[in-house]
C-alpha cells in the first residue's frame, strides 16, 4: 500500500484495533454462537419459543423503549436548561447529571426499590395518591432504566445545544415566526438527531440493564421478569446452552433495532441536508 | 421619515455602548454605521431591529413607536453577519420561511409562495441553487439568499450586520456595487454596519460615523471626507498626515514654508492628495527628502520624512497622479520641497 497519509502508524493501528476487537467482542460472541450450536434446532426453538422467555423479551425490550422514550424527552428538558439559562448551583446540578454513570447500579436499584415500594417515602404517596404501585412492576423497572438512560441523552444533547447558533432563532423571529414557531421549525429538527442518538444510547443500555433492575423488578415471572435475570436463572440451573441461546437471540434483536435507529438518523440527516 | 430614532441610551455593565444618540432616517436611503469596532454600530442596528432592548429612548419605524414591539412585529429584514441561514432547510425553505410562518389569514397558498421564492431568487441570481443546502454554498451565495429570505416578507426595512465581513477580497468587491445597485432598484430604506470606511464610501448614499457610542458625524460620503467635522472623524475615513501646530513643529513649518495659511486651529489635518511636492536642487532650502514611494494604482504615494527624525509618526504621505511624479523623475533620497494646498484645523 503506498504511503498516503501524513501521519504514519495506519497498519499498527489498524492491527492493534483488530486483536482488541477481536480479544473483547468477536471471540467472546462467537464462543456464545458455539454454545448455543450445542443445541438442535428444535431445544432452541423451545427455549425461544416458551411462555416465560417470550414475555421476558416483551418486559425487557418493552421497559427499555418506553424509559428510552421518556428519557429522551426529559434529557432534551434537561439540556436545555442547563446549555440556554444560567442558574444557581449549574455546575453541581451539572455534575449530578453524570452520576448514574458511576454509580454501582445495584446500589441504584436498591435506592429505587426503597423510595418506591410501597411503603416507601414517594411510593407511598403516589399509592395513596392515585393507587398505582411503583416498584416490583414493570412500571418500576421503566423508573430504574429512565435513572439509568437520562444521562446517555443530555450528554449527546448539551453539545449540540451549545454549538446551536442562537442567530439562526433571531432569523426566525425576524422573519414574523413565533417562539412555537421558532422552536418547531428551527430549533428542534437541529437537535432531533442528537436526541436519536441519546435515545438510541438509553434504548441500548437499558434492554441489558441488570444490576438496577432486579431490585425494583420484583422479579414476578411473566409478569416483570426480565431477559438478563432469566439467562441467569438458567444459568444457575447450570443450563449454559439455554442461557446462551437466549443471549444470542437477544443479542440480534438489539443490533436489529439499533441499524434501524442507525437508518432513521441516516434518512434524516440526508433530508436535512447534512450528507 | 422613514427611522427615526430618539436619545438612544445602552449601557452593558460599566461600559457605555450608546449615549444619547438621535437620528432620522429619510425614506430610501442607503446607510452605512460605520467606526471601529466597540463603537455601539451592532449594538445600534439589533436595537433598531428589536434584537436588543435600549434602556432609554425611542425608535420609530415610518412614524410608529415601536419601541415595545417584538422583532417579530417590526416588520424588518436583517441579514445577520454570519448569515444565519436554517441549514436543516432548502435554499427554497429558506426564503419560503417568512411567508409560511404568517398567521393563517395572511398566509400566501403554496403557489404564490412559490412564484415570490422563485422571483427573488432570479432577483439575487441564484434561481439554480434553490434545491441545495446552506452547507453547500459559497459565501457569496450565502449572503445573497440571506438577503432574498430577509426581502421574502417585504419589510419596511432592510438591517444589514457587516454584510461583507465575512467574504473574500473579490465577492467583496462585487458585491458592494451589487448590493448599491439593488438598492437602488427595490429603494426600500437599508441600514448596513461596517467598520470598513471604502466600503462605506462605495456603497453608501448616507454615512454615520459613530464613535464611543456617539455619533461624531452624519452626512453624504463626499461631506464626511471633504468637511470632517472632528478630529476623529478625519482620521477615521481616508488617509491623513497630523501636525500638531504648537512648540518646534510651528517653528519648522513655517520656516520650510509648508504651512502658508494662518492657522486656525492647533492641529492641522492634511489629506495626501492636498500636499504639492516639488524637487530641489539646492539642498539647503529642504529638510524633507523622499524615503519610498509606492504605486497605488492611478496614484503614486510618497514617503517623505524629515531629517533627523526617523519615526513612522514623522513620516509625511504625500500622493499624486503617476505621470505627474514621473515629470518629477525622483529618486530615493532627494530632497524635495512640499507645500500644503489645503488643511482641515482642529483644537
Amino acid at each position: 500500500m503506498p504511503q498516503s497519509h501524513i501521519m504514519p502508524g495506519f497498519r499498527p493501528a489498524l492491527g492493534f484495533t483488530l486483536f482488541y476487537l477481536a480479544l473483547i467482542v468477536l471471540i467472546p460472541l462467537s464462543a456464545m454462537l458455539l454454545k448455543t450450536l450445542q443445541l438442535s434446532l428444535d431445544q432452541f426453538w423451545e427455549i425461544l419459543t416458551s411462555r416465560r422467555v417470550l414475555t421476558s423479551f416483551r418486559v425487557s425490550f418493552g421497559a427499555a423503549l418506553i424509559a428510552a422514550g421518556i428519557a429522551a424527552v426529559l434529557g432534551s428538558v434537561i439540556a436545555w436548561c442547563l446549555v440556554r439559562y444560567p442558574f444557581p448551583g449549574k455546575k453541581i446540578f451539572d455534575a449530578l447529571i453524570d452520576l448514574p454513570f458511576a454509580l454501582p447500579t445495584a446500589v441504584a436499584g436498591i435506592v429505587l426499590a426503597t423510595i418506591y415500594e410501597p411503603k416507601g417515602w414517594i411510593g407511598k404517596w403516589v399509592m395513596d395518591a392515585i393507587g398505582v404501585q411503583i416498584a416490583y412492576k414493570p412500571l418500576g423497572i421503566v423508573f430504574a432504566l429512565i435513572f439509568i438512560g437520562l444521562p446517555f441523552v443530555v450528554r449527546t444533547i448539551e453539545p449540540v445545544l451549545q454549538e446551536f447558533d442562537s442567530a439562526m432563532e433571531e432569523a426566525a423571529a425576524s422573519l414574523g415566526a413565533n417562539r412555537w414557531q421558532a422552536f418547531t421549525n428551527i430549533i428542534l429538527p437541529n437537535i432531533l438527531p442528537a436526541a436519536i442518538t441519546g435515545f438510541a444510547l438509553a434504548f441500548a443500555r437499558g434492554v441489558g440493564e441488570y444490576g438496577s433492575v432486579i431490585f425494583i423488578a420484583g422479579n414476578m415471572p411473566y409478569v416483570s421478569e426480565v431477559v438478563p435475570l432469566l439467562i441467569i436463572t438458567k444459568l444457575e440451573q447450570y443450563d449454559y446452552a439455554g442461557a446462551t441461546a437466549i443471549g444470542l437471540i437477544m443479542l440480534l434483536l438489539s443490533f436489529v433495532l439499533l441499524l434501524m435507529i442507525n437508518g432513521l438518523q441516516w434518512w434524516m440527516r440526508r433530508r436535512n441536508g447534512q450528507l | 421619515m422613514s427611522i427615526t430614532l430618539q436619545h438612544i441610551s445602552k449601557q452593558f455593565g460599566a461600559f457605555k455602548a450608546l449615549d444619547d444618540i438621535n437620528l432620522d432616517i429619510p425614506e430610501g436611503e442607503l446607510v452605512a454605521l460605520l467606526g471601529p469596532s466597540g463603537c455601539g454600530k451592532t449594538t445600534l442596528l439589533r436595537i433598531i431591529a428589536g434584537l436588543e432592548q435600549a434602556d432609554q429612548g425611542d425608535v420609530f419605524l415610518k412614524g410608529d413607536n415601536v419601541t415595545d414591539q417584538p422583532v417579530k412585529n417590526r416588520r424588518i429584514g436583517f441579514v445577520f453577519q454570519h448569515y444565519a441561514l436554517f441549514r436543516h432547510m432548502t435554499v427554497f425553505d429558506n426564503i419560503a420561511f417568512g411567508l409560511r410562518v404568517k398567521p393563517r389569514k395572511e398566509r400566501p397558498g403554496e403557489a404564490q409562495i412559490k412564484d415570490k421564492v422563485h422571483a427573488l431568487l432570479q432577483l439575487v441570481q441564484l434561481d439554480w441553487l434553490h434545491d441545495r443546502f446552506p452547507d453547500q454554498l459559497s459565501g457569496g451565495q450565502r449572503q445573497r439568499i440571506a438577503l432574498a429570505r430577509a426581502l421574502a416578507v417585504e419589510p419596511s426595512v432592510l438591517l444589514l450586520d457587516e454584510p461583507f465581513g465575512a467574504l473574500d477580497a473579490s465577492v467583496r468587491k462585487d458585491l458592494r456595487l451589487w448590493l448599491r445597485h439593488l438598492h437602488h432598484e427595490l429603494n426600500v430604506t437599508s441600514i448596513f454596519v461596517t467598520h470598513d470606511q471604502e466600503e462605506a464610501m462605495e456603497v453608501a448614499s448616507q454615512i454615520v460615523v459613530l464613535n464611543h457610542g456617539k455619533i461624531e458625524q452624519k452626512g453624504t460620503p463626499s461631506e464626511i471626507y471633504d468637511q470632517p467635522q472632528s478630529d476623529f472623524v478625519s482620521r477615521f475615513i481616508g488617509q491623513t498626515n497630523v501636525f500638531h501646530i504648537e512648540g518646534d513643529e510651528q517653528h519648522w513649518l513655517k520656516s520650510t514654508g509648508i504651512i502658508v495659511d494662518e492657522p486656525k486651529g492647533t492641529v492641522a489635518h492634511v489629506r495626501p492628495h492636498n500636499i504639492d511636492v516639488e524637487k530641489v536642487t539646492d539642498a539647503t532650502n529642504s529638510r524633507v527628502f523622499l524615503k519610498d514611494w509606492q504605486h497605488l494604482g492611478g496614484t503614486i504615494r510618497l514617503e517623505l520624512n524629515r531629517d533627523g527624525h526617523n519615526g513612522s509618526g514623522s513620516t509625511i504621505y504625500a500622493e499624486m497622479p503617476n505621470e505627474q511624479f514621473r515629470e518629477l523623475a525622483l529618486h530615493k533620497g532627494d530632497r524635495v520641497a512640499l507645500r500644503i494646498k489645503h488643511a482641515h484645523w482642529f483644537n
